[in-house]
């Protein structure tokens, strides 16, 4: 992570930057840009007055708050469980640990239909956990709570995986000689450790919340999909789709694209703000 | 060993010299699978008797909508047999495949076998549920899939409001209330008709399902006939899958002749008769008493009778802001 800073001429290690950047651009350009200006271009079809009309409508309005709102808390708490798993993953020798390791991940693998119907079939009111649940008052399938419980499950991965190498590489030592100064436990995890992980949390939670905002295959076997209550944007779009109204679609596709790109450039803002920080303060 | 081998090539080759090898691709809808697995192989022993001609047909299953798109988008179907007349409709007017007034080339409005709504139930049907009336109960659950994204459960809704209207002497405005109880019964809406069969049966949810006939047969057939009744309600729509030659692919494929051949077939006694063995009811009514057993008697009405056209219910009903989006938002 040590960052060199060279004041005067700047000296590149790697030879070629035209041409890397060339090829960075012209990468970007065929792989994300072209896709996602079609999405644009086609969303263009119809009117301003249409399009306002069509992302403002009452089921897509309650769709955008379901979806972000579940990605969002659905992130959050993977950065809470998906940092004690890699710590554990990372700290501690234990019988089966290569396997747990390779459990974290099942979810990217998965096909998310896969996991979908599994998770609803555990969830319903036969299922094994469903079941257990049900005395209890709580139902998961077939309401908010069984999307957000989806969108926990494909976005653990995405945490564990990036906070993990930096937690390998956080040498102890800091620790001990937190601790050799009078620090106590909470204080040597919020002013040593916690500081360290923050960019890679921040990393982590951006994919997380990024994937569980287009995730699709898993949540609409859970979610009951009824409109105005457990119903995802994804599938407002697929219902567009399904008459035929590509104009609508791409419309809608656009409102999550634009708020997507937004959320993503303030997390990286942040993230490198508190870089900048941690360079700043341990250099 | 080695002499059979070569007896076996020669024989091929002659056979290969005369006839050809013709190669069609029938996209059709999610529950016509096993039908149309039977059919194939019958209408495969069938040309070649008649013409000499070996002939292989793919089948590509999914819904409705979603196989109608992606013929816009370029899949190579020979021949499209869909669950309703709109999909086919929108591949003539957005991609310009086969000219518009397809519905006409064939007899029954190209829709060799058709098909009606029934509800399937728990067994013993513990809830009594006997017709339509019954499903918005309020200690009723009914599961069905969401007309936006299904073919089946646009025929389910129009069921629902066909009935509605036949009862209250055609009030629009009773319909539509009635319509709106039905569907706050609903606790799952699955994109697809077998979506909503597994909710449905598999999942425990719900006292009972919309369902197609063939559908809810298959669905005893599956789970097992100890565990399921099938409930015919007093009326129902007729609803009309369907079938027409993608002309612009078959000319391009030169199937354009086994095409025709193979939709025209469906409407034989052969083709009939699969039909009704897979619980589709055959327009031929020799075929249809013959299988009488499979169909239970009910009042079938038109979507042209009560709707005027597909266009029609597609604008009032399934359009963005229309009746179904009104069942969900808050009364204002």
């Amino acid at each position: 992570m040590a960052k060199q800073r060279i004041s005067g001429k700047k000296i590149r290690v790697l030879p070629g930057f035209k041409l890397t950047l060339g090829f960075t651009l012209f990468y970007l350009g065929l792989i994300v840009l072209i896709p996602l200006g079609a999405v644009f271009w086609k969303a263009t079809s119809l009117t301003w007055a249409d399009f306002w009309h069509t992302v403002t409508m009452p089921t897509a309005m309650a769709s955008y708050r379901l979806t972000f709102g579940a990605s969002f808390f659905a992130a959050l708490v993977n950065v809470v469980f998906g940092l004690v798993v890699a710590w554990v993953l990372v700290r501690y020798e234990f019988f089966g640990k290569r396997i747990v390791d390779a459990l974290v991940d099942l979810p990217f693998a998965l096909p998310t239909a896969v996991a979908g119907i599994t998770l609803a079939t555990l969830y319903s009111q036969n299922g094994w956990i469903g079941k257990l649940l049900l005395p209890l008052g709580l139902k998961v399938a077939n309401t908010q709570l069984g999307v957000f419980i989806a969108l926990t499950f494909i976005g653990l991965p995405f945490i564990v995986r990036t906070v993990q190498p930096i937690l390998e590489d956080l040498d102890p030592e800091l620790e001990e000689a937190a601790s050799s100064l009078g620090a106590n436990r909470w204080q040597v995890f919020s002013r040593v450790i916690l500081p360290m992980l923050t960019p890679a949390l921040l990393t982590g939670f951006a994919l997380a919340f990024a994937r569980a905002l287009g995730e699709y295959g898993s949540v609409i076997f859970i979610a009951g999909n009824i409109p105005m209550k457990t119903q995802i944007t994804p599938v407002i779009i697929m219902g567009e789709l399904d008459m035929f109204d590509y104009g609508k679609a791409t419309a809608i596709a656009v409102v999550m694209l634009v708020f997507s790109f937004a959320l993503l450039l303030t997390i990286n803002v942040l993230q490198w703000w508190t870089n900048r920080y941690n360079t700043h303060n341990l250099a | 060993m080695k002499i059979l081998w070569n007896t076996f090539l020669a024989a091929a080759l002659v056979l290969s010299a005369g006839a050809k090898e013709i190669k069609l691709l029938n996209v059709s809808y999610d529950p016509t699978r096993e039908l149309y697995t039977e059919y194939n192989a019958a209408f495969t022993k069938y040309l070649k008797a008649k013409t000499g001609d070996d002939v292989v047909v793919s089948q590509s299953h999914g819904g409705s909508g979603k196989q109608a798109q992606s013929v816009i988008n370029g899949l190579e179907a020979d021949v499209v047999t869909l669950a309703l007349a709109y999909d086919i409709d929108a591949i003539s007017t957005q991609a310009k495949l086969l000219p518009a007034d397809w519905q006409q080339r064939l007899p029954n409005d190209s829709t060799p076998y058709t098909s009606t709504i029934v509800f399937l139930v728990r067994k013993g049907n513990p809830k009594n549920i006997k017709d339509w009336d019954d499903l918005v109960k309020k200690s009723v659950s009914v599961v069905a899939p969401n007309p936006k994204t299904s073919g089946g459960a646009r025929w389910a809704y129009l069921a629902a409001y066909a009935d509605a209207l036949e009862k209250n002497h055609h009030d629009d405005a009773a319909a539509r209330d009635f319509i709106k109880q039905l569907y706050k019964n609903v606790p799952v809406l699955d994109s697809g008709a077998r979506g909503a069969t597994v909710t449905f049966a598999k999942n425990g949810i719900g006292d009972a399902l919309l369902a197609w006939e063939n559908e809810a047969h298959l669905a005893l057939k599956e789970f097992g006939t100890n565990n399921f009744d099938i409930v015919t309600p007093p009326l129902s729509i007729l609803a009309e899958p369907p079938v027409a030659v993608v002309d612009k692919n078959a000319r391009r494929h030169h199937t354009t002749e086994t095409a025709n051949e193979y939709l025209k077939y469906l409407y034989s006694d052969e083709g009939q008769e699969i039909a009704a063995k897979n619980f589709y009811r055959p327009r031929n009514a020799e075929i249809a008493k013959k299988y009488a057993a499979n169909f239970t008697d009910l009042k079938l009405v038109t979507l042209n009778d009560e709707f005027g056209s597909w266009a029609k219910a597609q604008q009032t009903h399934f359009a963005d802001g229309g009746v179904f989006d009104q069942i969900f938002q808050p009364q204002n």
